[in-house]
Order: C-alpha cells, then sequence, then structure tokens
C-alpha cells in the first residue's frame, strides 16, 4: 500500500485503527518528495524535521488516547502565501526571497491544533499573480499528469502536491480562480469558500476584497474536512463571518434527486474546447440521471465580469504591494550599502525585487486609480461588481447550485502564453466572476481529454449562494462517485 | 494606448525603477490589457450603486483593551525588527528624509 496515495479519510481511518502511524505516513511522503519533486517541482520548502516531529507528537498523542480529531496526524502542504512561524514564506517572489514570518497564519495555527502536520511550502505565481505558475520569481511547476504543461496557478504547487501525491491535500488561496483553475488542470478537488469564511490573518494579501483561503484535496469528503477545520470567524480579521461552521462531512446527504442545477448559457457561448465541453455535457447528463433537475439560466452581465475583476483586482494589487518598500522587510538596496536616500530605496528595491507580472499589475492598478481614470475605471468597475453580483442573487432564486465549466482548455504547454498576460487573463474567463460575487464554488474533476497521447483532466465548477458551502459538498461528493474518475493517478 | 512617456509616469506613481527594455515591453503589454477593458467603455451606470465589498459586514470593532496577539504570544520584539535591513536596539533605521540647514 502506498500510504500517500490515499485520501485524507483513508489515512484518518488507518490512524484511527492504529494499523499505520504518522511517522510512517509522513515518511513515505517525504521519501516520494525526494524521488520526484526534482520534477514536478510543487515545493518551495520542504520541512522535513518539523513535519517528522509534529508526526512524532501526533503518534504520542494517539497512544495516550488524546488525538486531536479526523486530522491529527494526516500530512499536508500549504501554499507559500500563508505565514508559517520559523519556516521561510516567500510568496514565491524574489522580494521576499527568505523571509521568515514570526507569527502563524491563522489558518496554519488551526491546522496545527487539529494535529495536522505540515510538509512542505507549495510553489505560486509570486503574490498569486498568474493561471500557470510560470510567474513565480523562483522556477515553474509541472503538471504532474503530463511535466510539458503547467499545472494552472496560481496555486500551482499546491494542486500538482495534491495530484502527484507528495501530500495528501493542501490550502490554496483564490482570488480568481487560484484554488479552482489548477485543481482542473490537475485532476484534484479543489474550493473557494464564501469570502469571509476563512481567516486571511498571516496570509500575504493580493486583492482584499476578492481573496479567500480554501482547501485542495483528492475527494470532495476531504475537502469538506479540511474546511471544517481551517473555517470561522478570527478576531484578527474583521471580514470573517460570524455565521456557525457546518458539521460538513456528517451533514453529507445521499441524494441529489430534485436539486436544481442551474446552467448559464453565457458560459456556453463560445471560446471552450470542444473536448472540455464534451467533459461538461457529461457532467450534466450525469446529473440528470441522478435525479437533478437542470434548469437553464442566464447571467446577463458575464461579458462585463472579466474587466470588472481585472480592474478591482489590480487595484487592489498596487495598494497591497506598497508594503513592500526595503524599510521593514524582504529585499533592499540598504542590506548592501546603507548610503542611499529614502525615495532610491523605495524605487531600486522595488525595481530590484518585484518580478515582471508583479510590475505589470502594480502599474495597471495605479493607472486604474490615477486622476483622471479611476471613474472610468475604479469607479464603474465598482458599480458592475454590483450588477454581477445581482445577477448570482436572481439566479438562486431559482437554483439551488450553478454547474458550468472551471477553464476553457485543459492544462497549455509551459511557454505557450507566458508572455502574452491578455491571453493569460482569459484563462480565468470561468472562475473570475465568482470572486466579486463572494459566494462559494469548487472546482470537481470531472472527466479526462487526450492530448498528445497523453490523459488531461478538466474539471466542472460547482457554485452555491453565500454560505451555501454544504450544498456544494452535498452535489460535488454524489457527482465524484457517479463520475469514478479518481482510481487513476497521475504518477504511479 | 500607453506610450513610453505614460509608462514612466505611472513607474514614478507606483515607486518603480524600470529598465529601458521593461519600459518598451510594458507600453505595449498594459496597453493590451487596457484594450480589454473597452469593453466597459461605452456602459452608462449612472444610476446604480457601487459595491466595494460583498459581507455587509459594518464597524467590525474590538474591544479597546491592550492585547497581545495571540499568534504573537511568544514573539520576542527583537524577532520582528531583526526583518528590517537596518535595525538598532527595538528600532527599525530609515534613510534621513529631512535635511537640517
Amino acid at each position: 500500500m502506498d500510504l500517500n496515495k490515499l485520501t485524507i479519510s483513508q489515512a484518518s481511518k488507518l490512524l484511527e485503527n492504529k494499523e499505520v502511524s504518522s511517522r510512517q505516513l509522513t515518511e513515505t511522503v517525504l521519501d516520494w518528495i525526494k524521488k520526484i519533486d526534482s520534477e514536478v517541482k510543487s515545493f518551495v520548502t520542504v520541512c522535513a524535521d518539523e513535519a517528522l516531529k509534529a508526526a512524532d507528537a501526533s503518534d504520542v498523542r494517539r497512544k495516550a488516547g488524546k488525538t486531536l480529531g479526523p486530522l491529527d496526524g494526516i500530512v499536508m502542504s500549504v501554499k507559500d502565501l500563508l505565514c508559517t512561524r520559523g519556516i521561510t514564506t516567500t510568496a514565491s517572489s524574489n522580494i521576499l526571497k527568505g523571509f521568515v514570518p514570526q507569527f502563524d497564519a491563522t489558518v496554519i495555527k488551526k491546522l496545527k491544533d487539529a494535529g495536522v502536520v505540515i510538509v512542505g511550502k507549495t510553489n505560486l505565481d509570486a503574490f498569486a499573480h498568474g493561471s500557470s505558475t510560470e510567474n513565480s520569481d523562483f522556477f515553474t511547476t509541472h503538471n504532474p499528469w503530463d511535466l510539458s504543461r503547467v499545472p494552472g496557478g496560481s496555486s500551482g504547487g499546491s494542486a500538482a502536491s495534491v495530484a502527484a501525491d507528495e501530500c495528501l491535500g493542501s490550502i490554496g488561496t483564490d482570488t480568481g480562480g487560484s484554488i479552482r483553475q489548477p485543481s482542473s488542470l490537475c485532476g484534484v478537488v479543489g474550493l473557494k469558500p464564501t469570502y469571509g469564511r476563512v481567516s486571511r490573518y498571516g496570509v500575504i494579501a493580493m486583492a482584499s476584497s476578492l481573496d479567500v483561503i480554501g482547501p485542495i484535496a483528492k475527494s470532495t469528503k476531504d475537502a469538506a474536512m479540511i474546511l471544517q477545520a481551517i473555517a470561522g470567524r478570527d478576531p484578527l480579521d474583521g471580514t470573517t463571518l460570524d455565521a456557525p461552521v457546518d458539521e460538513y462531512v456528517k451533514n453529507l446527504t445521499s441524494s441529489i434527486k430534485g436539486v436544481k442545477v442551474g446552467i448559464p448559457k453565457e458560459y456556453f457561448a463560445s471560446g471552450m474546447d470542444e473536448d472540455v465541453a464534451k467533459v461538461v455535457e457529461n457532467a450534466i447528463e450525469t446529473i440528470k440521471k441522478l435525479g437533478g433537475e437542470i434548469v437553464e439560466i442566464s447571467l446577463p452581465h458575464t461579458d462585463y465580469a472579466l474587466s470588472t475583476y481585472y480592474i478591482l483586482q489590480l487595484a487592489e494589487v498596487s495598494s497591497n504591494l506598497s508594503r513592500y518598500d526595503g524599510v521593514k522587510y524582504g529585499h533592499s538596496i540598504l542590506r548592501e550599502n546603507q548610503k542611499h536616500s529614502l525615495e532610491e530605496v523605495y524605487f531600486k528595491s522595488r525595481g530590484e525585487g518585484f518580478g515582471a507580472e508583479a510590475k505589470r499589475r502594480l502599474m495597471l492598478g495605479t493607472y486604474v486609480l490615477s486622476a483622471g481614470y479611476y471613474d472610468a475605471y475604479y469607479k464603474k468597475a465598482l458599480k458592475l461588481r454590483t450588477l454581477v453580483k445581482r445577477d448570482f442573487d436572481n439566479a438562486f432564486g431559482k437554483v439551488d447550485v450553478i454547474l458550468t465549466p472551471v477553464s476553457p482548455t485543459p492544462a497549455f504547454k509551459i511557454g505557450e502564453k507566458a508572455d502574452d498576460p491578455v491571453q493569460m487573463y482569459l484563462s480565468d474567463i470561468y472562475t473570475v466572476p465568482i470572486n466579486p460575487a463572494g459566494v462559494p464554488a469548487i472546482s470537481l474533476p470531472a472527466g479526462f481529454v487526450v492530448r498528445d497521447g497523453k490523459k488531461l483532466p478538466v474539471g466542472v465548477q460547482i457554485i452555491a449562494p453565500m454560505l451555501g458551502e454544504q450544498k456544494i459538498f452535498d452535489v460535488s461528493n454524489i457527482l465524484e462517485k457517479e463520475l469514478n474518475i479518481f482510481n487513476e493517478r497521475a504518477i504511479s | 494606448m500607453l506610450n513610453k512617456d505614460d509608462v514612466l509616469h505611472i513607474a514614478r506613481l507606483a515607486h518603480l525603477d524600470l529598465s529601458d527594455t521593461e519600459v518598451e515591453k510594458f507600453s505595449a503589454q498594459l496597453s493590451d490589457v487596457l484594450e480589454l477593458f473597452s469593453k466597459i467603455d461605452g456602459l452608462d451606470l449612472k444610476d446604480e450603486a457601487e459595491t466595494s465589498q460583498i459581507t455587509g459586514l459594518e464597524n467590525v470593532f474590538r474591544a479597546d483593551e491592550i492585547k497581545k496577539y495571540p499568534s504573537l504570544t511568544d514573539t520576542k520584539t527583537s524577532e520582528l525588527v531583526e526583518s528590517a535591513p537596518i535595525h538598532s536596539g527595538n528600532e527599525i533605521k530609515v534613510p534621513k528624509v529631512i535635511e537640517e540647514n
């Protein structure tokens, strides 16, 4: 039995029955990382010593009958955008290269409180700016299903690490699709929770009115287990919601008979790869077969959602990146030579430390907020956000969930879009409208397409109203069992 | 369409040093992205309200009392200060911004 290939719920059972120890699980994962990560390149940092220590502590707790719950001893990776005390946190950026946080993000603290063993920090597009990990200032992660292709992004390292069985589950962040798109491209389950459901304290900010933290896993049930551990109000994040956290796994329903599933016609208008369309159609047929009711709906402002999203995101990025000033932490020309004016410190430290995409976004964000353009771009986008949100509100008056594609294409080749920001931005066209609306959405693997003789996974997106995570898990869990595509692993 | 001077102006506002090659490359790339937004040019949204956040939460306050952040209870001030390029004691040092006359 390959312990690293287990789902969290399978491993949790084995741990509970004392058939395996967390040390065995952790060692298996570490050995596997050593064997394959030079090719997949999921990890920026592997923290073997800390992981083994945490695993031993978990085993001691179990022996004493003091386990911390179903995640105790489970091995996970975390996107390198979440601060981990004593372990380098870089956002895959040169400006934060070597930065060691003095505290844990709330999500990290909650995982540790649940007994999770954190095995390493995963690669991303620097500051989560991108859809392929090619914008990482360090290296590109490879798709485990075809190493010549991208894993998607920005949480590409997290999705690849789960798909390649280099961990049992992971944590990603999603501002416009950064959990869902790589999950689709790597064939894993990724949930973008409701805005405000999970604390962002200690997570390096990208666009604060859109950012959420969520699970990436090998099954819907696993994603539900992780969300349950990390969700909830946090006094350290004023945007977190006070609503109670559901017992997602316990509450999973056994049927979706009568569930109304909306299909927005705007998402099927054009631009989707034909083979991807077939996978999505098959998922819709499967829902019908399971007794779900398919309802055609309209989200009339979909065409404007991409502009709305990007204008708001760029504006907020430019504001959030202003904290990297070469004075407090991170890359600074003052480290070489202290005789610089303050202005030189700002301009040169930032000019050297930020990669091309961060610079593009910083400038575009500055532009849409600048005198003379604020009304034409930023203010207009705030108004369009009202319309995009209203589209979803109206739709959820008629249906329980909405089903759409996640990405218009399967994983693309490394280098294919690397220097064309517009093409890269368009690869998020089905995921970005969700974030301005704040609603939760999952990417569930639904099938494969074949390219160059290799099977590439394709996901479908299931969207629910605010705080409708349970509804998503219910539909996703049943659809997952029926589609049954998880038997195959990317790397055996 | 952004020309080189526009790019330099924006870079100045964003506190960014750019190389000549970057200025060249960015003026084309940034223009392409702005072109993508031209879709919303003609829209009349005069009567629509703005949405800057979607939770509806307002005035989230905490009690006005001195409290150590729970995640920082065992963190020493020196650890935080040592992240800065120049520091002494418990202080972060910055280049002088006011000239003596």
